[in-house]
């Protein structure tokens, strides 16, 4: 939950501090190649020459990795690299889905708030301000455990959770943008407010809510983790990392990569969109290009 | 300043009765009411519609939740159906766990955060500050599930340094309790630190940039007297934001240190009643964790006011 939220606050303090450097370096590429491998390993688990991912083995339990079982079997005698995979097509399909529910609901709800402002701004900031009392992971919890797991109740409420953040960061950046030249020039011109909205602003707060959907992605895959973990993910024998991670922990001392194989999996995927959204931010930050 | 803090409480109201609506709205709205929870499979529509009479759940929901504010309103939550325990003695047992665990955490951020953050700042750009600010931005991507499993593997099972579970009492044996807190604590403050190291040291560096500080330099005081006693105070007002809403979110439990290391806090409260589906205690401890979170915002504004003169004086 610490680490949850501790990404939600990360941009802020991110954007605080711009990049020195001119272009993307060796990380940001490794970065974005291990979410490309991810994503296709993900999208085409079936045609991988891997084992069935919840077919047990019980002779050959917490084996070594071999030719058979690449990173070796778990508790049960499954094969640890085929539930990666698929697990990674759980965490993918909730970590980029819910970001985009939430990236159009606030987003738009921001837009609004930022350009009418008065009554609007009003409603509209006091029920963030509502949503965000509440620890997001409780909702979650509260919600799944009585709606039922699936995989589309999760991404459902993973994206309505997700809307607070998108609002507060559509809303400041129309509020800002509101006040510019060509948006009074387009006033002037007789512009209906639909027209300065879909013309006008959106394709400039578009770019600070795209770079903040790649922090979102990483947070929600944590999230999705961590009620995986809790066993209020996705249902068994369906894989995901935060279950796997669950299993291993009750072998820790016997087994201890059982549990630390899907956790450092799931570490390297939440830097990499971390790492990519923190450069695509600092390259469309716009004070950046006025420096420069 | 005593304006301020009118004004403030003002805009309050709206949003805790928003906090109340919701948590209502989450346990009423939700499949399977108490009633189906008390008779279990042995429900038939009639025991049910005549228990759902009983416990006035056949009610238009707006009044239902007018009768409910009303009790919350004079401090009654409800009762847990399970334990027959009051929801806020429930939470009265939970809350010094939860709260000591924080203050622990806490503690440890700030003591690893603000060391580091002032040395970076005094060298910014140099190879401490890079390897520091690097090691921050990695941290920041490590979840609490993930320092948990590696601190409980390295210092419970390899090094046999601290019980991974079994929470001691602080009444009972203070020793044996820090030592039952110190992974969970260590784990949070491992989430912790990077946040509060990072904004202190952005807002340190651009202090140290005013021309007081240059002015205080020149006076010939010592360097550890300027950071310490200049610099600090005025570049800690995003510090206090980040470790107040840091506060504010581990009063409502840390749900997943405290499921793993097995503390009774408020967050294996709240987990518990959402497994046993006891929605009084569940509604009970999301609308105090809830408003728990909008109070402590509120001190950490009027800290904020405090700190910083010109927010009492000028803005408004």
């Amino acid at each position: 939950m610490a680490a949850a939220d501790h990404a939600v606050s990360a941009p802020d303090v991110a954007a605080a501090e711009p990049r020195r450097s001119t272009g993307p370096g060796l990380v940001f590429w490794c970065a974005l190649g291990w979410i490309v491998a991810l994503v296709a390993a993900a999208a085409f688990a079936d045609l991988l020459p891997l084992p069935s991912p919840s077919d047990m083995d019980l002779l050959e339990r917490r084996a070594a990795p071999s030719a058979e079982h690449w990173l070796g079997t778990d508790n049960l005698g499954r094969d640890v690299a085929a539930r990666l995979v698929f697990g990674a097509r759980t965490s993918l399909t909730v970590g980029l889905c819910a970001p985009l529910i939430g990236l159009v609901l606030g987003g738009a709800a921001g837009l609004l708030a930022g350009y009418f402002r008065g009554r609007v701004d009003t409603f509209v900031s006091g029920a963030v301000d509502v949503l965000l009392a509440f620890p997001p992971l409780v909702l979650a919890l509260a919600v799944t455990a009585f709606l039922g797991q699936s995989l589309l109740n999760m991404t459902l409420i993973l994206g309505f959770l997700g809307i607070p953040v998108f609002t507060r960061v559509a809303r400041s950046a129309t509020l800002a943008l509101a006040q510019r030249e060509f948006v009074t020039a387009a006033r002037a011109l007789g512009a209906t407010h639909a027209r300065i909205l879909l013309h006008e602003l959106l394709p400039n707060v578009a770019l600070p809510l795209g770079a903040f959907l790649l922090v979102a992605v990483a947070v929600t895959i944590v999230v999705e983790t961590i009620l995986s973990f809790l066993g209020l993910g996705v249902p068994p024998p369906q894989a995901s990392w935060g279950s796997m991670i669950g299993e291993g922990r009750e072998s820790l001392d016997s087994a201890a990569w059982l549990a630390f194989t899907p956790a450092a999996v799931m570490f390297v995927t939440v830097l990499a969109f971390n790492l990519v959204g923190d450069t695509v931010r600092a390259i469309t930050d716009p004070r950046r290009a006025l420096r420069s | 300043m005593a304006s301020l803090v009118v004004r403030r409480l003002l805009y309050l109201l709206p949003v805790l009765f928003g906090v109340a609506l919701l948590t209502f709205l989450i346990a009423s709205l939700l499949p399977g009411d108490l009633a189906t929870v008390l008779l279990g499979d042995q429900a038939t529509p009639e025991t049910l519609a005549a228990l759902r009479h009983d416990l006035g759940l056949d009610r238009p929901i707006l009044l239902r939740f007018a009768h409910w504010l009303g009790e919350v309103l004079q401090g009654d939550l409800g009762r847990s159906y399970r334990t027959g325990q009051t929801v806020v003695a429930a939470i009265a047992e939970r809350l010094p766990v939860s709260i000591e665990l924080m203050l622990l955490a806490q503690g440890a951020a700030l003591v690893v955060a603000i060391p580091l953050a002032i040395a970076c700042a005094v060298r910014e750009g140099g190879r401490f500050d890079r390897i520091v600010t690097g090691a921050a931005f990695a941290s920041l991507s490590v979840p609490s599930l993930l320092s948990a499993i590696v601190l409980i593997w390295l210092l419970a099972v390899q090094l046999q340094w601290l019980p991974a579970t079994g929470y001691v009492p602080l009444g009972e044996d203070v020793a044996g309790n820090l030592r039952s807190l110190a992974l969970p604590a260590l784990t949070l403050a491992m989430g912790e630190w990077p946040a509060l190291m990072r904004v202190l040291r952005s807002d340190m560096i651009s202090t140290l940039k005013e021309d007081y500080i240059a002015m205080a330099r020149a006076k010939g005081l010592r360097p550890a007297r300027v950071l310490l006693v200049h610099a600090l105070k005025p570049s800690s007002l995003t510090l206090v934001t980040v470790a107040g809403i840091n506060i504010a979110r581990l009063l409502g439990g840390a749900v997943v240190v405290e499921t793993i290391f097995a503390l009774p806090g408020i967050g294996r409260l709240l987990i518990g009643s959402i497994f046993t589906r006891d929605l009084v205690l569940l509604q009970g401890v999301v609308l105090f964790v809830g408003i728990a979170f909008v109070l402590v915002n509120l001190a950490v504004d009027m800290l904020y006011a405090v700190l910083d003169p010109r927010i009492r004086h000028g803005g408004s």
